[in-house]
């Protein structure tokens, strides 16, 4: 009676594990059809350019606070900790060096694609999610509009133009907190700090490859909130839980983007 | 095409956005101290370059005038081809040196030129004939020991159960002056 009672636990779990399996290559597959459907029909945004600049309104306007403040503070604390182990080897000059690496290259595609997950993301999701259980996007279908070139589109392009715009200033905002620290508050060479940044931080190969980055978290935090939002159960509970997915997701794959992508850009 | 305040700021948005990319390039990257100025090509055979990379600095007195372009290996010769692009507004004696240091103790190396006393200059594509290697710190410690070893050794230096005879002194492992 025990046995047969732990052998169907044993079953249900088993077949549990199997269909959340099946179910995550189903939303990979239905995510992947989405994104082939947004980009054919995204020549609209492009024609009416009004909506995506709309939307990236939304999306990188309203950012800028959150990502001008944490910025500040993450080259603030770089600066800080970088010094602090610096100076035991009597090279505290490379500082500059070290925060302008630390964040061109790592930290403002990464933090900012993060930050962005969070804070547009999710704003994307919660939008299209609600807009899907009020039965909006059924009525522009009825109207004969394609949710998916009027709804779905410019918020895509609006989240990859605005996510390098983000991380670049996430880049600069955090070097004058950098600079801040380490400059007139512990009293490093002021000289020494931006020639040493120069000598060493390469157009090409940081600046650049930063850029590139970014573009790749924009387009992928951005369609996984849209993809969220589209395929959510349209119920309260459902939407709540796809903005959730949305933050984990993000982040999962920015930060395994981010290995790969260095792993390639490192020669 | 009436304009509404999300033009503004979306336009402010963008506006920052490439003030900080150009920020970036001009004060925080190389863009302007690099690639701007015409520069020509010139190659230097090394039997050994050590750590040298490309884009490590060619510096001649200590100031960059260039950097180095690519690295190669030569399957005839044997030899380690760099090939060095220097600004055109400093031109060089064509029996130039080029010799590769280390900056600093565990810097990177670079090249440093020495100028000859040539009437001729390097041109775009020409070889320096005078290189000198990079310093191995391995060899150097070998051909340290070695010419220890080859001095007459200290009285007090040889063990007395020592069964060598003195032909062995000329033919012994140069490490035996350390282990003893």
């Amino acid at each position: 009676m025990i046995r047969s009672k732990i052998l169907i636990r044993l079953v249900r779990s088993l077949s549990k594990l199997g269909s959340d399996f099946i179910d995550k290559v189903w939303r990979l597959g239905a995510g992947a059809r989405l994104f082939g459907l947004m980009l054919i029909s995204s020549g609209e945004s492009f024609r009416r350019f009004r909506l995506v600049v709309r939307e990236v309104y939304f999306t990188g306007v309203m950012s800028l606070v959150i990502i001008s403040v944490s910025a500040f503070f993450v080259g603030m604390v770089l600066a800080l900790q970088g010094y602090n182990t610096l100076q035991k080897y009597g090279s505290s000059e490379a500082i500059g060096v070290l925060v302008a690496l630390a964040l061109v290259r790592e930290l403002g595609p990464v933090v900012t694609a993060l930050l962005f997950a969070g804070r547009a993301g999710t704003a994307i999701t919660a939008e299209i999610g609600l807009m899907k259980a009020t039965e909006q996007l059924a009525a522009m279908e009825m109207m004969a509009v394609s949710p998916i070139s009027r709804v779905i589109a410019p918020r895509f392009w609006a989240g990859v133009i605005a996510l390098p715009i983000l991380a670049a200033l996430f880049s600069m905002i955090g070097i004058l907190g950098g600079y801040l620290v380490a400059v007139p508050l512990i009293g490093v060479d002021s000289g020494a700090f931006w020639s040493q940044m120069q000598a060493n931080v390469d157009w090409q190969f940081d600046i650049v490859n930063g850029v590139i980055k970014s573009i790749v978290f924009g387009v992928a935090c951005t369609i996984i909130a849209l993809f969220e939002g589209y395929d959510a159960p349209p119920t309260a509970e459902g939407v709540s839980r796809a903005t959730t997915r949305t933050v984990v997701t993000s982040s999962l794959v920015v930060l395994a983007l981010d290995f790969v992508l260095t792993s390639f850009m490192i020669v | 095409m009436d304009r509404t305040t999300i033009d503004l700021w979306v336009g402010i948005f963008v506006a920052l956005g490439v003030a900080a990319l150009l920020g970036l390039a001009m004060k925080v990257g190389n863009l302007t101290t690099s690639n701007i100025g015409e520069t020509y090509m010139v190659e230097a055979a090394f039997e050994n370059i050590g750590g040298l990379k490309p884009r490590a600095p060619v510096k001649s007195a200590g100031v960059v005038v260039g950097r180095v372009e690519g690295i190669r290996f030569d399957t005839v010769t044997y030899e380690a081809i760099v090939s060095l692009n220097v600004d055109k507004s400093y031109q060089f004696p064509a029996d130039t040196f080029a010799n590769i240091y280390t900056a600093g103790l565990l810097g990177e190396q670079y090249i440093g030129l020495e100028a000859g006393g040539d009437e001729e200059v390097l041109k775009n594509g020409d070889k320096i004939a005078h290189t000198q290697d990079a310093v191995v710190l391995e060899k150097m410690i070998s051909q340290f020991l070695y010419n220890k070893a080859s001095e007459p050794a200290p009285a007090t230096a040889v063990p007395a159960e020592s069964t060598k005879t003195e032909d062995d002194a000329l033919t012994e492992n140069p490490l035996d002056d350390l282990v003893n």
